[in-house]
């Protein structure tokens, strides 16, 4: 079997400004839904209470939010989790220093008013842990662009390390904009996700900045953007064949894992498909507009020595 | 040039069996048990007690598939929950006959039941986290300032009794926010009390301040002696909770530190929340105050007029009381509390050990105060409770103090246990609280484990279809790298939770990519025309150095979420970080092994089993045909 019967280099650089251009609306809509309707943060983000319960049949959502609002809850959502047996209850943070304890007190108004209920999960954050996730999450966000940053330039280039960046960047921009857009819950293991997804796009980056690498080296008297072509080209059938076989494990984790995982998948399926885009199609001309050249990786010595004019091309 | 030296596989196969042996305690399930250990520092569980629960079991003729002793203590095994809960009442009487002063804490538990000689190498179970085995995980936040304000008003009181002993006459002493301010008439009695500070306390900053008829000297708390009453604060309080954790019967808790103020609780298997909270959450802290027993006082109280410098409380029984803020002790001072009865009249009462500065300054209170009330204090969230408010009787030295009078043996007991228990170095809150019921955790692993079996099932087929022999390797290597990535987590006991399992399968899905890269690079290779031997060696050499860097970028991103991740985050960059390294292993070193036991041997290689490899040369012609 052989999907990928290139005869030519595709000429991926002809079209690098469109590429970018439709790059730019998508993050500019990413960047818009983020400004106007915001993350949905989960509890763990902005403190509160969450409680899942199970009920034998299927549940009654009406008699819940009675059974809460009698007891005096307010400001509670109450839906469905998963299935019509699952049910999620999320409360806000109170002021008064009784917040942790009110998980037993749903439990309690429940058992009276519609009874019945299994509790699966309680999860309680307080308002300072909250903010301290918050911001370590951002922290971390902030770490890994840096390492990742100095690692590329260290190993190979300020203009690939500043592109790598640029494009994967452009996609954690997305993911998040995605999740702004639909109102998607955002959590920690959503964080996870992107963070993971920020390593994983990198690497693709760096796949076909190696082979650009190679390609200068080893082929003279190609121009910039033919290089770039057959760099790319030479690497599609593994960068397809890659994402593919990451995204049948995630699709296996978002069919299969349950609720739980159900945003880390999702944000790692838009992460996986946006990366391939923005590593090959966004990555790669930002290299050329920011002035790649063959000097830049043939030693001026041994380039002198073999008679190779200024432009790498020779004779 | 496609042969490993002998040392080459040697190092894959020990790695396969390093694998092989600490996966498979995996396999074996669990089997219930029965937990023995002390629940006093001063009872040791050792080979005696093992003798003694054999006894236990056989006398109540239940079966048992084996005991064991550890560090914990002594284990049990059953065949099955019934039998494990007939035998924990049978322990349970036999070894906690007073069940009001439990000596030894019997807790259910799960152990592996993988066999004795695995479990001797150290081989033991992933150690599941609380999503998915059930449980309750709290995050309890000391409160330092709170801590600090209890040290300076028993600070004060210790000056207060330092100052009379030398005779130094002051004009007042009383905390003012992180201060204490100690008033005087005359410049020269400051410098006396000054000086007499300083010889006596190395905690403490003075300042002189004001002037004229207004004098005060300004003690502070050292920087050092803050961070030491801190550091105590948080030993006494995990102290405290272990004590307090041992009434609920837990087999494998978790007291830990976290940061410079905060304290991990973790319970699994516990499902009683409202319990588990309710004993954990009794942040009371002790206070002795006097009663201020001024005629008229009372009633002006009551009145909505409190007199200066003292709060209305009301006794258990119902009646109002005044006492006076001015705290004389602290529960710090507190070694001891018994339950227990008056040696003369037989009165149930509690008994209360103080240590030596605690009895000193009580043996001055006691002295100057015969006749008159004082009143114990539980401090709860700010809120305060009158445990007792007993008249003394006579001046108390010794540090030995019975407190008795009007109380039943049964609120004795809850006296003595909560003045023992209940004396926290400094409040606390919980801010993180998490509650996993136990079929969730069942589903979650569940879950879990068949993301991860689809995931890999499917890739495993493409890759066998679309590289053959070479695909088929690469599945191989895959499956070694998940059994080096179990072995590893098996080994280090490092927590798996779902987000761990995720990290789990993503960590495969990414995997692959080395070996793609590999196969795609010999395949390349092949269509440029290279022999078949040295195709191979290139393809592996070549992708290497890609492999390498793509990588390192992803174990950049790993690495940060572990050192900024905090919960469900942390499981996952644990697994992630893991299993880049073991991919990096599996994908390189043990396909390219596999690979050259294939082919290396075979001198005149023709063909590699790659599936089709299609030159573009070969498909015109075919076009053309």
């Amino acid at each position: 079997m052989e999907f990928f019967r290139i005869k030519k280099d595709i000429p991926f650089m002809r079209h690098a400004l469109a590429f970018n251009v439709i790059s730019l609306v998508t993050f500019v809509l990413a960047v818009f839904f983020l400004a106007t309707k915001g993350l949905h943060l989960s509890v763990e983000f902005t403190g509160g209470t969450l409680i899942e319960v199970k009920y034998q049949q299927a549940a009654d959502l009406e008699r819940i939010r009675g059974a809460l609002g009698k007891n005096g809850f307010n400001d509670y959502t109450v839906q469905n989790f998963g299935s019509s047996q699952d049910v999620m209850i999320r409360l806000p943070l109170r002021d008064a220093a009784d917040s942790a304890q009110q998980g037993d007190r749903v439990m309690q108004a429940l058992n009276l008013e519609a009874p019945g209920a299994s509790l699966q999960r309680v999860e309680y954050v307080g308002p300072q842990v909250g903010r301290e996730l918050a911001e370590n999450g951002a922290l971390a966000l902030l770490v890994v662009i840096i390492g990742i940053m100095i690692y590329l330039a260290f190993r190979f280039e300020w203009r690939f390390a500043l592109s790598a960046i640029i494009a994967n960047m452009h996609d954690v921009i997305i993911i998040l904009g995605f999740f702004a857009a639909f109102q998607w819950e955002f959590s920690l293991s959503v964080l996870a996700a992107v963070l993971a997804v920020l390593g994983y796009s990198v690497n693709e980056s760096v796949v076909v900045f190696d082979r650009v690498r190679e390609t200068f080296k080893k082929v003279r008297g190609m121009t910039t953007p033919q290089v770039l072509d057959r760099a790319i080209t030479s690497t599609i059938s593994r960068t397809i064949i890659t994402h593919g076989s990451t995204q049948v494990m995630v699709l296996s984790m978002l069919i299969f894992g349950g609720e739980t995982l159900y945003y880390f998948s999702l944000a790692l399926t838009i992460g996986i498909l946006f990366g391939i885009y923005s590593s090959v199609l966004v990555a790669s001309p930002l290299v050329m507009w920011l002035g790649v050249s063959r000097e830049q990786f043939v030693k001026p010595k041994k380039a002198a020595a073999e008679g190779v004019a200024d432009d790498g091309a020779c004779v | 040039m496609n042969r490993y030296p002998l040392w080459k596989y040697v190092t894959v196969a020990i790695a396969l069996v390093f694998g092989f042996i600490y996966t498979l305690p995996n396999f074996f399930g669990e089997s219930p048990a029965v937990q023995v250990s002390s629940a006093k520092v001063t009872l040791k569980v050792d080979a005696t007690t093992l003798a003694r629960v054999e006894e236990v079991l056989q006398a109540a003729g239940i079966g048992h598939d084996g005991i064991q002793l550890d560090n914990v203590g002594v284990k049990a095994r059953f065949k099955d929950t019934d039998t494990q809960l007939k035998a924990k009442d049978a322990i349970e009487r036999a070894f906690n006959p007073d069940s009001s002063d439990p000596q030894y804490v019997i807790a259910l538990n799960l152990l592996t039941a993988s066999p004795q000689w695995l479990t001797s190498l150290n081989a033991l179970p992933m150690y599941l986290g609380l999503d998915l085995r059930g449980g309750v995980h709290f995050l309890l936040q000391v409160d330092m300032p709170g801590a600090l304000q209890k040290r300076l008003d028993s600070t004060a009181a210790d000056l207060r009794s330092l100052l009379r002993d030398k005779n130094i006459r002051h004009a007042g002493i009383n905390r003012d926010g992180d201060r204490i301010v100690i008033k005087f008439r005359d410049a020269e009695t400051r410098e006396r009390a000054s000086k007499t500070l300083a010889d006596n306390s190395n905690d403490l900053t003075l300042a002189e301040a004001g002037q004229g008829d207004d004098l005060r000297l300004l003690a502070t708390l050292k920087p050092e002696a803050e961070k030491k009453i801190a550091e105590f604060a948080i030993k006494q309080n995990i102290n405290t909770l272990h004590n307090r954790i041992n009434e609920l019967g837990v087999a494998e808790p978790v007291i830990q530190q976290q940061g410079a103020d905060r304290i991990v609780v973790q319970l699994p298997g516990v499902q009683d929340t409202a319990k588990a909270k309710d004993i954990l959450g009794r942040t009371a802290t002790l206070e002795i105050r006097m009663v201020d027993d001024s005629p008229g006082a009372l009633e002006a109280g009551l009145a909505g007029n409190v007199p200066f410098g003292t709060e209305l409380y009301t006794e258990r029984g119902g009646s109002p009381l005044l006492v006076k803020k001015q705290v004389v002790l602290t529960g710090d001072r507190l070694t001891d509390a018994q339950p227990g009865f008056d040696g003369q009249t037989n009165e149930p009462a509690v008994h209360l050990t103080l240590d030596s500065a605690g009895a000193r300054i009580f043996k001055d209170i006691t002295r100057d105060n015969v006749g008159k009330r004082m009143a114990i204090l539980l401090i709860e969230k700010g809120k305060g409770e009158v445990v007792t408010a007993p008249v003394i009787r006579t001046e108390i030295g010794g540090g030995r103090v019975q407190i008795s009078g009007r109380m039943t043996t049964s609120e004795a007991n809850d006296v003595a246990l909560l003045l023992r228990a209940g004396s926290l170095a400094a409040p606390m809150d919980i801010i993180e609280e998490r509650t996993i019921g136990p079929s969730l955790g069942k589903e979650n692993i569940e879950r879990g484990f068949n993301a991860t079996l689809w995931g890999f099932v499917a890739i495993a087929v493409f890759m066998i279809a679309y590289y053959q022999v070479v695909g088929l390797v690469s599945v191989i290597a895959l499956a070694t790298n998940l059994l080096l990535l179990v072995a590893l987590l098996s080994l280090l006991q490092a927590t798996l939770t779902l987000p761990g399992i995720a990290a789990i399968a993503l960590t495969l899905g990414m995997a692959i990519d080395a070996n793609v890269l590999i196969n795609e690079r010999i395949r390349e290779e092949l269509r440029n025309g290279m022999p078949p031997q040295a195709a191979l060696s290139e393809g592996y050499e070549r992708a290497f150095g890609t492999i390498l860097d793509s990588n390192i970028t992803t174990l950049i991103a790993g690495l940060a979420l572990l050192i900024f991740g905090s919960g469900p985050v942390r499981g996952f960059a644990v697994v992630h970080c893991l299993g880049i390294l073991t991919s990096i292993f599996s994908a390189v070193v043990v396909s390219r092994a596999m690979v050259n036991l294939i082919y290396g041997r075979q001198k005149k290689l023709t063909k590699i089993a790659i599936g089709n490899v299609w030159k573009p040369g070969t498909a015109t012609a075919d076009g053309q045909k």
